[in-house]
């Protein structure tokens, strides 16, 4: 309705004009609004967010919340990570669980402020893999957590940061 | 407002290997600005990866990644010229989304 309007202001020709293609950003960006709004409701609907895990201080509590409290150790959960990273703003992690039947990963970093960092569910087709850039604010242990047909699995590495990414 | 999204969809040795840029501060809410004042909490805290219109990958993520974050997913086989989508939204209810075909 919107982009009708825009072309019965400058009449009833067919063939964009000058004066027409100066009116076509002004149109997109109706466009783009009224997507936005016709959106948003299914984007509240996909938005499952664990408030209580990503608000937990310790990766203690952040584990409770994902129902992992007593995770296994396991040589299947694989961080690929550097083991000293120069700037810790933007810390390169990839996680990959061949623990079969692996339907989510988890992502903490111990020592930040709030250490968990991401939770992925894997559906079918996706394979149980993520790579990701997270801030460390210090030297700290990352802790991966896979969750495979309700057990949890665990790996950690510590990753050495000379530069810290909070605070800027 | 949200910045462009960037996203490729790569198919090797029966693996599509999609790779998405997002622009997004990711503000911690624990920087301050140059007038010492605290910069609000503002980041990412959903992505939304589908492929040919089903869900495949759903992330809940925290101020605690990257500013303008890059994630890549793993799908298994898929054929080129399958559609992928990838759709955020953050702590202020705004989204951006993108899509490509697997190349």
């Amino acid at each position: 309705m919107g982009a009708n309007q825009g072309y019965s202001a400058v009449g009833g020709d067919r063939i964009p004009t000058s004066r027409e293609m100066r009116i076509n950003p002004i149109r997109r960006s109706l466009v783009a609004v009224l997507a936005a709004i016709a959106l948003k409701p299914f984007a509240a609907l996909a938005a499952a967010w664990n408030k209580d895990g990503f608000g937990a201080k310790t990766a203690a509590d952040a584990l409770k919340t994902l129902g992992a409290s007593n995770p296994v150790a396991s040589r299947d959960v694989v961080i690929e990570a550097p083991q000293i990273a120069e700037n810790g703003a933007v810390v390169p992690i990839e996680i990959m669980s061949n623990v079969p039947g692996t339907t989510s990963i988890a992502v903490l970093i111990d020592k930040n402020p709030f250490p968990l960092v991401g939770k992925f569910d894997f559906m079918e087709g996706a394979l149980p893999f993520v790579k990701l850039n997270a801030k460390l604010g210090e030297t700290s242990e990352v802790r991966v957590v896979a969750e495979a047909l309700g057990k949890h699995y665990v790996a950690t590495q510590e990753i050495k940061v000379t530069i810290g990414g909070c605070g800027g | 407002m949200a910045g462009p999204m960037k996203m490729r969809a790569t198919l090797s040795g029966g693996v599509t290997d999609v790779r998405v840029l997002m622009t997004h501060p990711m503000e911690t809410g624990q920087r301050k600005d140059p007038d010492g004042k605290l910069v609000p909490l503002h980041f990412i805290q959903n992505v939304t990866l589908k492929v040919n219109g089903k869900t495949v990958v759903e992330s809940q993520i925290s101020q605690g990644i990257s500013r303008n974050p890059v994630f890549t997913f793993r799908i298994k086989g898929g054929a080129k010229g399958d559609r992928i989508e990838v759709s955020w939204i953050d702590n202020h209810g705004e989204t951006n989304q993108t899509e490509t075909a697997v190349a």
